[in-house]
């Protein structure tokens, strides 16, 4: 009889342990050991929805590339999205609630992206309006006091350190977008906006034209964005240099 | 000859007619006298109180800082790109766009002139410096409840910040709701001025909870649901309800099937306030705005006595409705499009991954009977809030630009019913409603 309680309790035991071994592993299986890479280009699987693989978008249609871009311009369009500057109502709902480091660490990791760019977007527009739309783009004009793109987005238009975008590799209708947004005052940068001053001065018909021949022009074999310019800018401008 | 019938009916005589609108025009003015003193009763004078002069303490303005959080004033009062509470954003409700106004210390746009009596009656009675009845939108209906030495020290710090000489924007209201009489009879209906009282036989913990959340926290404004007149139907008892014009649904805090959390731990009703996430849920759509703006820098103590507070609301106890069965052809067409779209993050069997995206097995987000806050999170994507504590959370793209309303209600109905889950099927009519 003394022998008996240790072993009624060993039992008891073991029968617990069996009970329980498998409530336990029907636990880990169902829900929680699944784990997804603790990385920046896993938590940003919300932008490259739309803005394509690893940030790299299409020729077509209306989201432009942000892969490469200079960070110092993605941030501030992520902040100016937060904040009002911006306006387009998927990104403001998507970056609402994100803070300036977040936000920079996102801009960082698309502006390192380094990838190959789409073939340009064809275009059958009428030479003489082609034409009218590579003289503004490489040579302004200087009675209107419209600079040339080139003046502060590169020779090449591939961007110019710190935040000077890149124009080429976009599609034409986020280039119609995004002048007709300045136009009516529904997109802004840094005081003094110089872009909004520039796009108010352009008219719909030249707005379309320029858009046209950028989205159509091949990239160079450098694509990335050059280092700041030495000569002085144009214009004004609040954004591109910070 | 005219036929008879056609004759207009007998009037009474003449002479009763000044009789019977006499009576009717002392009634009418019975009501209004009535309504008018409804109105202001209970209401301190505050003609002469411009004369003694409000000089507020360090621990006021920093006090007040810390209140301004715990409200959310700038939510509504700092317009996006604007000047800190300088106003101007539009809230726009089911009777028109009501505009925030300049809380800052502006003299001829701002509060620049208004004393702390003033404040204090617009917070307790709403009623504006300059006699007009505010708008609820300003939640007084629920900073009623907030003590005349909060109001203070909220004053001292709003008399803090830079003046930004902002007009305010006139509200665009359609008649009757731009008239104060209209105004009025809603406020003799829906609104009793009254300050915090608390309960003596709760604990310091529970009433200090009790007064954030029916106070400054304003959960009413969301969780208590708004009948047609823009009232709260629930009150305190925060039993959830549609957010008029955001397609957003607040869910019942007081239920255990929508977002009661009177069995969860209280520590992780703090995580949730805190940085937007914790193992029982995270915060998304509205809310997710509320962890950002508001709850994240709300002290232990505070949000402990808010958990407590709300673990302690008297629940709900109505079963859940008897689900519809999904069709078969939608179901399956509703698998292929998860395991395209949703498995690789959500995961094969909805349990979601560690710290990162939620598990839609047993979600009770997922298995809300109005859900059109899963339409909305298909849609729109998100964030949850990044905060200290959980600086860099992971995000969920919008689909609106990859499915269309039938796609949407069909990984919907999947998701409601598989791995366990219990929830009527949708139809895309719902998804478009939800839009």
């Amino acid at each position: 009889m003394p022998k008996r309680r240790p072993t009624v309790g060993r039992a008891a035991l073991l029968a617990l342990t069996l009970l329980w071994a498998p409530v336990q592993a029907a636990d880990t299986s169902s829900t929680t050991h699944r784990t997804v890479p603790d990385t920046i280009a896993q938590r940003v699987l919300a932008c490259t929805g739309c803005h394509g693989k690893e940030g790299r978008s299409t020729n077509a249609g209306y989201f432009p590339r942000i892969a490469g871009k200079p960070a110092a311009y993605l941030y501030n369009q992520l902040r100016n999205f937060r904040d009002g500057w911006r306006t387009n109502a998927a990104m403001t709902h998507l970056v609402g609630h994100l803070s300036d480091a977040y936000l920079r660490e996102m801009a960082n990791y698309f502006a390192s992206q380094d990838l190959p760019y789409p073939p340009p977007q064809t275009t059958n527009a009428p030479a003489a309006v082609l034409q009218q739309a590579q003289t503004l783009v490489l040579q302004g004009d200087a009675l209107r006091k419209i600079p040339a793109c080139t003046q502060c987005h590169g020779n090449a238009m591939t961007g110019v350190l710190p935040a000077f975008p890149g124009l080429l590799g976009l599609p034409r209708d986020y280039i119609v977008g995004q002048l007709g947004a300045w136009q009516t005052d529904k997109r802004h940068a840094a005081a003094p906006d110089c872009m909004g001053d520039i796009a108010k001065r352009l008219t719909v018909e030249e707005v379309s034209a320029i858009a046209t021949w950028l989205s159509s022009q091949a990239l160079p074999a450098q694509t990335h964005a050059v280092a700041p310019n030495t000569k002085p800018l144009p214009m004004d401008c609040g954004s591109g240099l910070q | 000859m005219r036929p008879t019938a056609c004759a207009p009916a007998p009037l009474q005589p003449p002479r009763l007619w000044p009789r019977r609108l006499l009576v009717l025009l002392v009634l009418l003015l019975a009501a209004s006298a009535l309504v008018a003193w409804l109105n202001v009763r209970g209401e301190a004078d505050i003609r002469d109180s411009a004369s003694v002069p409000f000089s507020s303490t360090l621990q006021q303005i920093t006090q007040g800082a810390y209140l301004a959080r715990a409200g959310n004033c700038a939510g509504c009062h700092t317009a996006r790109g604007g000047a800190d509470y300088a106003g101007g954003l539009g809230i726009a409700t089911p009777f028109g766009t009501v505009y925030a106004s300049n809380l800052t210390p502006d003299a001829q746009t701002g509060l620049g002139r208004w004393t702390p009596d003033a404040f204090w009656r617009a917070m307790h009675h709403g009623r504006s410096a300059d006699g007009r009845l505010l708008y609820p939108v300003f939640p007084y209906t629920s900073y009623t409840q907030v003590s005349r030495a909060d109001s203070d020290a909220l004053f001292a710090y709003l008399g803090s910040l830079p003046a930004v000489a902002q007009a305010n924007r006139p509200h665009e209201l359609a008649f009757p709701y731009n008239s104060q009489a209209a105004l009025a009879v809603w406020r003799v209906l829906f609104f009793r001025a009254a300050e915090f009282a608390p309960e003596p036989e709760q604990t310091a913990q529970w009433n200090r909870g009790a007064y954030l959340v029916r106070g400054l926290g304003h959960c009413a404004a969301c969780h208590a649901g708004r009948n047609l007149l823009g009232a709260s139907r629930s009150e305190w008892a925060l039993q959830g309800g549609a957010i008029p014009m955001q397609h957003w649904y607040a869910p019942s805090l007081a239920s255990a099937r929508e977002a009661g959390v009177a069995d969860w731990d209280t520590q992780d009703v703090v995580a949730l306030l805190q940085t937007g996430t914790s193992p029982r849920g995270s915060a998304m759509g509205p809310m997710a705005e509320v962890v950002f703006r508001s709850t994240q820098y709300l002290n232990d103590a505070d949000l402990q006595a808010m958990a407590v507070y709300l673990k302690a609301l008297p629940q709900q106890t109505q079963e859940a409705p008897q689900a519809k069965a999904p069709e078969s052809a939608q179901l399956s067409s509703g698998a292929t499009l998860y395991k395209e779209h949703c498995a690789q993050c959500h995961g094969e069997e909805g349990q979601g991954a560690k710290g990162a995206y939620p598990a839609l097995a047993g979600n009770r987000a997922v298995t809300l009977d109005t859900p059109a806050n899963l339409v909305q999170t298909v849609l729109h994507g998100g964030f949850a809030p990044a905060t200290a504590g959980n600086p860099r959370p992971f995000g969920m793209p919008p689909f609106q630009q990859t499915l269309d309303g039938p796609q949407i209600a069909a990984v919907l109905t999947y998701i409601r019913h598989a791995w366990g889950n219990t929830a009527s099927p949708m139809s895309a009519l719902e998804v478009m409603q939800s839009q």
